[in-house]
């Protein structure tokens, strides 16, 4: 999985209420208008400014907060690539396993914003362009791997009627 | 080498040793969801191919965050969750009974040694009832809904022992905030929380909730308490059900120890917009408040209204303070009512709105204008939270947010303790 897009960056303990607001997400499952309003407490034109494959990279914590799974659904909508971060809460972290959002923990300090990024999942590697360097990945759990491969939790499902880690 | 109550409970239900940083699949007592995440559960459930629950008695959903519905498109997802319930055969909590974290403990379903996921993240509350209860996303909801089984990483686990005795007007509320305010939003990030210590067995249920309810806030997977004779004397009213309570070992590991003497803590608050941004209340005091909340899954239950009611009958609600209050459930609602609580409450000028998460989430029931202050005892103040980015939310307890909606600033209740 590779991607290559714009760095979007973003503080420490981004929490899911500013990922997407309670207000929005008891309202629709329409996950495309949701992401309309994704990040808009901290950046109102986030959206606009996202083109296909740009990437969010932020500090440590982010996700912190609700187990909503439209904060995931929502920033993949918005043509997200892959989210960046020094670390990621739990629960976020797992929701983006199960719904396909790749998700690196890797030094973000190296990267500033607007800087022309290049994942490559499969390699571990993040290539900053712009800054003409390579930042090392840390590793996913070979649970979530394998999750990842089968395209989420609900194709793994489907394709084993269970959890299979064997 | 001894095993943590974390490292008890999934390995009971895993069948395997499981110790910190061990990948398990392991069975599920219960799989809760509420309308903020199950219609998205629902459709992963058909995603992945589900007909049936894998326990129509082990899985149950919640109405409660926008409840009564507020609007057309939330209606919608709860006859959806309706609908699903019923046409799978399992139960579920509509409008006006309560705030899940409040119902699930009351339905007796769990207890000391459950393990149980909910899509919400404060389902870590039932670990005051010595339960591994975790919150997980509507796929993995899904999953559990389908399997009765669940996937864990094994967290390390981070003990808390305070020691000492809470001093009048302080309570496990102010306890938690301090806590959090120690270790920051992430302190305790991927950790089971485990609390001990004098300060928490003198707790009661009630208080024991607030503080497992609140782990989340620094980032921790668990809040986990101990059983004992309060726990069982708790859940003797809502069930006969024999629980195996699970406890550390004494030479169990842990990641990190810390201690704290409670006897010198004044009350807390945390200023905006942070749980972690935390500061004893003089530091606050004098801060004007258009909105006061009483209710959530924190601070809803009937010692907090009682706490509350004490501070505040006889006199009025300052004429610039809105004072919102949500039971956090019909049977803490319907307790209320025959002490007088309620009573009290409305004739000194509270609103009282439907038991459930009230004006938590900002749904409805109370979305502040822009820059208000709202003192509220809720577990989040987020930019936002309650429905309007422009306001500011402080977090405290019952006794500090009756306080301070008596004298419409926010207020040490000491004052007002005796
Ligand atoms: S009361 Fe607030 S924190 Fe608790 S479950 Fe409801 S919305 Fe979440």
């Amino acid at each position: 999985m590779q991607y290559r897009g714009k760095a979007h960056k973003f503080g420490n303990d981004v929490n899911t209420d500013y990922i997407i607001s309670g207000k929005y997400k008891f309202k629709t499952l329409d996950m495309k208008e949701l992401a309309k309003h994704v990040m808009e407490d901290l950046d109102p034109d986030f959206y606009s400014k996202v083109s296909q494959g740009d990437l969010i990279v932020a500090g440590s914590n982010f996700g912190c907060g609700s187990s909503r799974e439209q904060a995931p659904l929502a920033i993949k909508y918005a043509n997200v690539g892959a989210v960046l971060a020094k670390s990621f809460a739990r629960i976020f972290y797992r929701n983006c396993i199960n719904t396909g959002l790749p998700v690196v923990e890797c030094d973000t300090d190296l990267i500033a914003a607007g800087d022309e990024l290049e994942v490559d999942l499969a390699k571990g590697v993040i290539r900053n362009i712009t800054a003409g360097i390579e930042i090392p990945v840390k590793p996913l759990p070979g649970v979530m791997i394998k999750i990842l491969n089968d395209g989420g939790l609900a194709p793994h499902f489907r394709k084993y009627g269970g959890f299979n880690f064997d | 080498m001894g095993q943590t109550i974390i490292e008890k409970i999934l390995s009971s239900h895993s069948g395997q040793e499981s110790r910190a940083n061990d990948i398990v699949v392991a069975r599920v007592d219960l799989v809760m969801g509420q309308d903020g995440t199950s219609p998205l559960a629902i459709r992963a459930f058909e995603d992945m191919g589900g007909a049936e629950v894998f326990s129509r008695e082990k899985v149950a959903f919640v109405i409660d965050h926008s409840s009564p519905s507020p609007i057309e498109g939330v209606s919608r997802l709860h006859k959806l969750m309706r609908e699903f319930s019923r046409e799978k055969g399992f139960r579920m909590y509509d409008i006006g009974e309560g705030v899940c974290h409040q119902l699930i403990p009351e339905s007796g379903m769990v207890g000391p040694g459950s393990l149980v996921i909910g899509a919400d993240s404060h389902t870590c509350t039932y670990g005051a009832l010595n339960a591994f209860s975790t919150g997980v996303g509507s796929t993995d909801l899904a999953g559990g809904m389908i399997s009765g089984r669940m996937w864990f990483k094994v967290p390390d686990t981070f003990k808390f022992v305070c020691n000492g005795t809470l001093p009048p007007g302080v309570y496990s509320k102010d306890l938690i905030l301090y806590l959090i305010g120690d270790v920051t939003a992430d302190g305790a990030t991927y950790m089971s929380a485990e609390y001990t210590g004098e300060a928490v067995s003198a707790l009661t249920m009630e208080g024991r909730f607030t503080m497992a309810n609140m782990a989340i806030e620094m980032g921790a997977k668990a809040g986990l308490m101990e059983a004992d004779e309060k726990t069982f004397r708790w859940l003797e009213r809502y069930t006969d059900k024999k629980f195996i309570p699970a406890s550390a070992d004494k030479d169990a590991v842990y990641a990190r120890v810390k201690e704290y003497d409670v006897s010198g803590l004044a009350p807390q608050v945390a200023r905006p917009h942070r749980v972690d941004n935390v500061c004893p209340v003089d530091e606050v005091a004098g801060t004007p408040i258009q909105q006061a909340v009483i209710g959530t899954c924190t601070n809803g239950r009937l010692e907090d209204l009682r706490i509350a009611a004490d501070i505040i009958r006889g006199r009025k609600v300052h004429r610039d303070v809105r004072l919102i209050v949500a039971p956090s459930s019909k049977t803490v609602y319907l307790d209320a009512m025959r002490e007088g609580i309620i009573q009290d409450l409305v004739e000194a000028g509270a609103a009282v709105v439907t038991p459930g998460c009230g004006p938590c989430v900002g749904t409805h029931n109370g979305v502040p204008a822009d820059g208000e202050n709202v003192i509220s005892t809720a577990n989040r103040n987020f930019k936002g939270r309650m429905g309007n980015s422009n306001a500011f939310i402080y977090l405290a307890s019952p006794a500090t947010v009756a306080a301070s909606a008596l004298t419409g600033r926010i207020s040490d209740p000491r004052e007002f303790v005796k």
